[in-house]
């Protein structure tokens, strides 16, 4: 493989622990080794522009069967946004649910490499990996639903742990799958039966069991196989007013809980895309910022990381596996409503939402959101996402990246809100000046997430040994510029390396790299309760048989295992 | 104002996407700059000059531009999409998507149109002097919002899905139409001098349609209120007055829901 110098550049890497100063990054052989062990490189002359790792994104929603009911069903969400094909780059289109080729492109020119898919239905794990191998460049994974799982509820119930984590093992290894995410747990399973779990403490219809004890039993069997990744949460009572107090309560679950990992995270729960879960009040008319509440817990437990889920005032398609959810929306916004229970195991439900800078609650919503970062003491525990497509389209991070870097693009946007007055007065924002550095951008875009994801072996960093993911953008830190400036230039990558390939060259795609599936296999002892309970349910309830549930072969022509012992 | 004249000379293997062909792509354009605008067949970028012959210089802006396209256009789609100003006169059969998501000015097609023309229709005037396809001022596939304001006028008979999603404006058909009228719409006013099918209203939350022929099958969703007189452009008689979707959401005022107004003509 080819050597690459990129020289002279303006460096952030908290990993290194570098903050902006004039570095050089050496490429052999698809790592980032020490610059005096290449011989012949072909030179990047990154003067006066910013260097940093590849993005990695810990919480989007980027494949499988919802996502793919967005494309399906919103075709004006492609009107005029097609782009044919034009040399290595293979036709893109879509804008809040973009096609898979375009994902991986768009990811590609914000300078990412690694996308977690967020939330997998195992019955549809082929269909998530078939549309992960289609998206190009990007390393993978993709986290499937644990928390309306009929196994999950029925172990926790009586609190087994150990069977909980031999479930968890088989199904991690049947649907390759990454991380145990949970989304309004024991919400979706009590949607269908018409209800839903607004608080830890409501009972789920028929299983005789609460959210609180899914989190908690989920965490501890996640820390019981000593997983990459911590259990991923999605709490009860998204979005809606006053429910800061439930995601309190869910947080407080991990208390007293220490990671048990060998893959140097510090955190036991990752909750995502907080912003939804931080509101006061108690209807629309007098929702608020509760952020600071929040923050103020999750700046003082540091067994916790989260991501923030920013509206970015677009129009776009959201997307969730907590089925409730989805129908509340519809009621509210009168839009098309796709709903699908995924027999023993999860639903979800999709619909477009535009946020409207007009509309008073998308502009608390979007407050919020900033609130959460600007808050964080540690920006290495809180990460740039839009729950893509939920909140907003992931090619808006460089923009959220503008806002979180000054405060006049703050009140550039302020001044745009109809409702300015009222949204300053129910939130925090407007009197918080601190702007963001690029340090801490990369803390938050790519330190943080691969420490969190477990993966600070592989991502995140520009240590030698690490895989030479390195993004390099025409910006230069230490000239004055404007606040667009930092959109733009983030927006578009010069140049971008993915494990030792340039995917970006000059702006332009260069490769379509060589994408690879991540999946961890966690071996357990035998477990013969599990695997017949497995082999019950099938035959009982399951519209397929167990081998046409597995996701084998060509659905991962490129995987990457990452194995954990948990055998004792 | 300024005329450029096109003529067709060269018809396409397949169809023509001549999104092009608006005052607002020509102003402040000589004939052969025009000319060399692009258009698509299939995956394929052409000349506009291929196709036709160019005559003419634009004025300086779209409200200075009038533009009249000769010949059989019926493989020619998107004449006046997105325009905001000036004229279009197209003295042909046209196909999809004339005006489309048009914002001002005036289109008058001397001839039919396919399927889709006025969809998502925002301001301006569009005549077709003689019938429209399926979906005349309807929503975009998937769009929640149809036309939203102008006034679309057609001599003739209008197809099916008229008005679908609309949110404003006003359609005027001189002849039948075939079923699907107004289905979702929020707003607006549809106008049927001729008779109609089946279905109208379907799923309409609020807006009105007037029909002074007759109506095959009415929606079991509206309900017959009243007798009423009315005098409107040009329109005098005494009408039927029914409401609905009674199956949908309705806004309230007063406490009192607000329904979509179905009138059918029943005498002079
Ligand atoms: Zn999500």
């Amino acid at each position: 493989m080819a050597e690459y110098l990129i020289k002279n550049g303006f460096v952030f890497d908290p990993v290194l622990g570098i903050r902006g100063d004039q570095a050089d990054i050496a490429i052999k052989d698809g790592k980032i080794v020490e610059t005096n062990a290449i011989t012949n490189p072909k030179v990047i002359d990154a003067a006066g522009k910013t260097v940093m790792a590849g993005g990695v994104d810990i919480h989007a929603h980027v494949a499988g069967p919802k996502v793919n009911v967005g494309r399906n069903f919103r075709p004006e969400d492609k009107l005029f946004g097609y782009k044919p094909r034009n040399g290595i780059e293979r036709m893109q289109g879509g804008f809040s649910v973009p096609t898979t080729i375009r994902t991986g492109y768009n990811y590609a020119r914000m300078g990412y490499t690694t996308v977690m898919e967020a939330a997998m239905p195992p019955l549809y794990a082929r269909h998530t990996h078939e549309e992960m191998r289609d998206t190009p460049i990007l390393d993978q994974g993709a986290y499937p639903v644990f928390g309306n799982n009929w196994f999950v509820l029925e172990y926790l119930k009586n609190h087994e742990i150990e069977n909980t984590a031999a479930y968890i093992a088989w199904l991690l290894r049947a649907t390759k799958g990454y991380a145990v995410k949970v989304v309004n747990p024991g919400g979706t399973e009590a949607w269908a039966w018409g209800l839903n779990c607004e608080n830890v403490h409501d009972p789920v219809p028929y299983f005789d069991i609460t959210p609180a004890q899914i989190v908690t039993g989920l965490i501890e069997a996640n820390e019981y196989l000593g997983l990459p990744h911590s259990m991923h949460v999605h709490a009860n009572n998204l979005g809606n007013p006053g429910n800061y107090t439930t995601t309190l309560d869910t947080f407080k679950l991990s208390e007293g809980i220490k990671p048990k990992s060998k893959f140097g995270r510090d955190q036991v729960m990752h909750h995502t895309h907080v912003q939804f879960h931080s509101y006061g009040g108690d209807s629309w008319a007098n929702v608020d910022s509760r952020a600071r509440e929040i923050m103020d817990y999750v700046n003082s437990h540091d067994n916790i990381t989260i991501d923030m889920g920013q509206v970015t005032l677009d129009e776009t398609t959201t997307m969730t596996a907590d089925g409730p959810f989805e129908h509340h929306l519809t009621e509210l916004n009168h839009l098309k409503w796709a709903n699908a229970d995924v027999e023993l195991e999860t639903g979800s439900g999709v619909v477009p939402y535009v946020y409207s800078p007009n509309i008073k609650v998308c502009a608390i919503q979007w407050a919020i959101g900033l609130e959460l970062a600007l808050l964080a003491k540690d920006s290495s525990r809180i990460f740039l996402t839009t729950d893509h497509p939920n909140a907003g389209p992931f090619i808006r991070y460089p923009r959220v990246m503008k806002w979180l870097m000054s405060e006049e693009a703050r009140e550039q946007q302020f001044d745009a809100f109809k409702h300015k007055d009222k949204v300053i007065e129910a939130t925090n924002l407007a009197g918080i000046g601190r702007e963001l550095d690029l340090y801490e951008i990369a803390q938050m875009t790519r330190a943080g997430p691969a420490k969190s994801l477990g993966l600070a072996h592989m991502y995140g960093g520009l240590a030698p040994g690490l895989e030479a993911d390195v993004a390099v953008y025409d910006f230069n830190p230490n000239e004055p510029y404007a606040p667009d400036d930092i959109e733009k230039a983030f927006s578009n990558a010069e140049h971008l390396f993915k494990t030792g390939v340039q995917v970006v060259r000059d702006h332009e795609i260069a490769s379509n790299g060589n994408k690879r599936t991540l999946w961890v296999n966690a071996k357990v002892n035998e477990n013969p309760q599990v695997m017949r309970d497995v082999k019950e349910k099938f035959l009982r309830y399951y519209t397929v048989t167990l081998n046409n549930y597995e996701v084998t072969g060509h659905y991962l022509p490129n995987p990457y295992v990452i194995e954990v012992d948990a055998t004792q | 104002m300024e005329t450029v004249t096109l003529t067709i000379k060269n018809q396409p293997d397949l169809y023509l996407e001549a999104d092009n062909i608006t005052p607002d792509a020509f102003a402040g354009k000589k004939a052969d700059e025009i000319a060399n605008l692009h258009v698509y067949v299939g995956r394929e970028q052409h000349r506009l000059g291929d196709f036709f012959e160019v005559s003419g210089n634009a004025g300086a802006t779209p409200e200075e531009t009038k533009i009249v396209v000769n010949g059989d256009l019926s493989r020619v789609k998107y004449i006046g999409m997105k325009m905001t100003g000036g004229e279009v006169v197209a003295n042909g059969n046209a196909d999809m998507y004339v005006g489309a998501w048009m914002q001002g000015g005036k289109i008058t097609v001397n001839g039919n149109v396919d399927a889709f023309a006025g969809t998502g229709m925002k301001d301006g005037e569009l005549v077709i002097n003689g019938n429209a396809g399926n979906y005349l001022g309807a929503a975009y596939r998937g769009d929640w919002r149809g036309m939203q304001g102008g006034k679309i006028t057609v001599k003739g008979n209008a197809g099916s899905d008229l008005g679908t999603f609309m949110n404003g404006g006003e359609i005027i058909v001189g002849g039948d139409v075939d079923v699907h009228v107004a289905t979702h719409a929020e707003g607006g006013k549809i106008v049927i001098k001729g008779n109609a099918k089946s279905r109208l209203g379907g799923q309409m939350v609020e807006g009105e349609i007037y029909v002074l022929g007759n109506i095959d099958v009415m929606m079991p969703g509206f309900a017959y209120r009243e007798d009423v007189d009315i005098e409107m452009d040009g329109i005098k008689g005494r009408f039927a007055l029914y409401e609905g979707d009674l199956g949908e959401r309705h806004r309230k005022r007063k406490g009192q829901p607000i329904y979509a107004k179905l009138y059918q003509q029943i005498g002079a």
